[in-house]
């Protein structure tokens, strides 16, 4: 909508946001797994995606954003949330106190041997809560303009 | 069952998430909303139940040990205050499904409302004080959602000064918090209330006493702090108005009940004096705007502002009988502001006006209306043996027992008061002669509307004629505000 | 350490207030936003500020940054954001409806439109 009432010429940005896009994803998915035992997590994981798919936004517009992604993100954030609150709500009916987590460590193939922990499922909740509250937000903004 | 504390809060919480998935499915949403209230309700009563058998319930989130982890502590205070809070949800909503268009519920309105449910039932079950501000801002947020839900100019423009001021005080808990946790190294508030007495320096405790009042006072609209209450209620439509008369302001109220008598009355009388100096500010203010204004939303509201000062008062003479007077009175309060909101949100809709020149004669039409009012306003007024009367009765004693008579007296007097307000409506919109014909959009609708509210008023009157049977909870309630060791043994054994 | 932040945290109050008392409305929400700076830099700080010392990572360790303050801080930050992101959104639509963002112009006492 906006290039067509002022045409301007952004190939670079363009071009650079489309690779960097995928350079921000994976570091925020890097981010989100060390998030167990060092800095990182959902949160902040969360946040870098978003600002990868806010990247993307500035770059071409809403409407290419919306046919390259076709994602509702209040659907994502309620997926989230109750991801979130089924793995507090699953120690429960083990008689365990409510956000109780369990853990384990197994031997995975080609990874060797890993902790698997609930947290991790309670992490990808708020990570998609928060993808999900932030592109609300800022398409709610961009889309009147 | 050592989770049961944690259920009156996630049960609201599950359903709201589940609705989330179906935003346009109204009868979906109403009937889950409805269900999960009632079950809820249930547990709820159930709490109730079990610590009055079992004392006071606990449950260490994640099974990290109480000081340290995130507690929740169910109290019969808390336990009380959740059944409260969820029963005239229920009754709320129910009046909701038949108030709104559905163009309007697909906006997740009930989505928000039991998320203010989580937030309130949340806040009241918390064992430590920065949960408090955290359920305080999952609740905040959901007010904020229902206050600019329809989006009219008027509602947009008292929703920035609402959130200004949430935000601001917000800002100010976590300061308050920071200082408390410097001092005292916790914020379990069983940790702290033990540790608060063995501070060398109490003059720092007195002042984030103070800290604390200021923050729990612009949420429960003490007097200096009051001034965005009339402006933001007032756009609000009725069943979101009825909520927040009834439960927001009373998360202030029950904030400073709880912190004052756990963490803060063995330091001098500064505070005390503070807290009752301000509930009698906050009394005036009330009885001059609840007599001032003829537009009916106003004088309800100015009524919250005279019960949240009458609780207060009691909470600052800190006795046995004052605490037991408050605590009875802010649950008859939350279940009389919201009949008494229903009510006048059901005259304006009908008159299409909220001003009382422009209403008159209602009961001719709307007799069941009429009368449901009359009971409901001699109810808030305190009229013996209606539930009004109990509450104020024993926090006058209270305050008579401790040798005062200047603020038991103004207590009085703010009945007188609170009965004139009430009656002015009465008489001007019932009574007379019909003005012109009244053809708001739901005088067709109020026969079905009428009958949440008439049963919230009959739990208010039941309330009251049960009075000597709900006592006995009413002392155990109180009971570990007065002593405080059965709260912090309760939450620290081992 | 201590000293130099609390200063730091005076001046946040101080610019939060002057944007917070001004007339436009986007100033006001970047007030409320370094009012909660300065109240979350306020938790970090009372709790005590050490360098050099990292949060408890394995067992045994005697000498270690308090990291409860730091859970608390970023639970409040989490909520400002999304609090400020309403608060942004909310401000928007206000302007597109009143077509002001004005404080001065929005006062009004009518209640019912």
């Amino acid at each position: 909508m906006k290039r067509k009432s002022k045409p301007v010429n952004d190939v670079i940005l363009q071009t650079a946001a489309i690779i960097i896009f995928f350079i921000i994803v994976i570091f925020s998915i890097d981010l989100f797994f060390a998030g167990h035992y060092s800095p990182g997590g959902g949160f902040i994981g969360g946040l870098m995606t978003s600002s990868a798919l806010v990247l993307l936004l500035l770059a071409f517009d809403s409407q290419t954003l919306k046919t390259v992604l076709p994602i509702d993100y209040r659907l994502m954030t309620a997926t989230g949330l109750l991801i979130a609150l089924g793995t507090s709500l699953h120690s429960i009916f083990w008689g365990r106190p409510f956000l109780t987590h369990a853990y384990d460590k197994f031997h995975l193939p080609l990874l060797g041997e890993q902790t698997l922990h609930t947290a991790i499922a309670f992490d990808l909740g708020v990570y998609l809560v928060v993808i999900g509250v932030t592109m609300t937000i800022i398409q709610t903004i961009g889309e009147s303009e | 069952m050592i989770n049961l504390p944690i259920f009156p809060i996630v049960i609201p919480a599950l359903a709201a998430i589940i609705m989330m998935f179906m935003p346009k499915r109204v009868v979906i949403q109403r009937a889950m909303a409805l269900g999960a209230l009632v079950l809820t309700l249930i547990v709820s009563l159930f709490l109730v139940h079990t610590v009055s058998i079992d004392g006071i319930q606990t449950l260490n989130l994640g099974d990290w040990m109480a000081p340290f982890g995130i507690t929740l502590v169910s109290d019969m205070l808390s336990a009380l205050l959740v059944t409260t809070s969820t029963l005239l949800t229920l009754f709320v909503v129910w009046f909701a499904v038949h108030y709104f268009f559905e163009s309007y519920e697909g906006n997740y309105l009930y989505v928000a409302m039991l998320f203010l449910l989580v937030g309130v039932n949340g806040a009241f079950t918390t064992g430590d004080i920065f949960n408090l501000f955290v359920f305080f801002e999952v609740f905040l947020m959901s007010s904020y959602v229902l206050i600019v839900l329809g989006g009219r100019g008027v509602q947009l423009r008292e929703s920035i000064k609402y959130l200004l001021v949430n935000i601001i005080a917000s800002a100010l808990f976590v300061m308050s918090v920071a200082l408390l946790y410097s001092v005292t190294g916790t914020l379990n508030l069983a940790d702290l209330a033990m540790k608060i007495p063995l501070i060398e320096n109490q003059n720092v405790i007195t002042a984030i006493g103070v800290m604390f009042i200021i923050v729990f006072g612009m949420k429960g609209a003490l007097v200096p702090l009051h001034y965005w209450l009339p402006g933001a209620y007032v756009v609000a439509p009725t069943p979101i108005l009825a909520m927040f008369g009834a439960l927001l302001t009373k998360v202030g109220v029950y904030s400073i009940f709880r912190t004052y008598t756990l963490l803060f009355d063995g330091n001098g009388t500064f505070l005390q004096t503070f807290l009752m100096v301000l509930a009698v500010l906050t009394i005036f203010i009330g009885m001059t705007g609840a007599i001032a204004y003829n537009d009916v939303k106003l004088i309800i509201i100015y009524n919250i502002m005279i019960a949240v000062g009458v609780i207060l008062y009691g909470i600052s003479v800190n006795t046995q009988t004052s605490l037991e007077g408050s605590l009875y009175y802010l649950i008859h309060d939350m279940l009389i502001k919201a009949v008494l909101f229903m009510l006048v949100g059901m005259m304006i809709g009908i008159t299409k006006s909220g001003l009382l020149r422009d209403m008159g004669g209602l009961i001719t039409r709307f007799p069941m209306l009429g009368w449901t009012f009359f009971v409901a306003a001699l109810s808030l007024a305190g009229i013996p043996p209606l539930s009004g009367f109990f509450g104020k009765l024993l926090i006058v004693s209270g305050g008579m027992d401790e040798g005062e008579l200047f603020a038991p007296i103004l207590v009085l007097l703010s009945s007188l008061f609170v009965l004139f307000s009430v009656m002015k409506i009465f008489m001007y919109g019932f009574w007379g002669e019909a003005k012109r014909e009244y053809d708001g959009p739901l005088a067709p609708f109020a026969k079905r509307l009428v009958i949440p509210v008439f049963l919230l008023l009959a739990v208010s009157v039941a309330y009251g004629f049960g009075a000597e049977w709900i006592h006995p909870y009413i002392t155990q309630a109180i009971e570990p505000l007065v002593s405080p060791e059965i709260y912090i043994d309760a939450v620290l054994k081992e | 350490m201590e000293v130099f932040i609390s200063i730091i945290i005076g001046v946040l109050t101080m610019c939060a207030v002057y944007l917070v008392l001004s007339r436009s409305l986007l100033r006001i929400i970047i007030g409320t936003a370094l009012f909660s700076h300065a109240a979350h830099l306020l938790v970090l700080t009372t709790a005590g500020l050490k360098t050099g010392d990292a949060p408890v990572l394995v067992h045994g360790v005697t000498d270690y940054t308090d990291p409860l303050p730091q859970a608390l801080v970023l639970t409040a930050i989490v909520i400002s954001f999304g609090v400020t992101a309403f608060f942004l959104v909310l401000a928007y639509r206000t302007y597109q409806e009143l077509n002001t963002d004005n404080m001065e112009e929005m006062k009004g006492t009518e209640t019912y439109d």
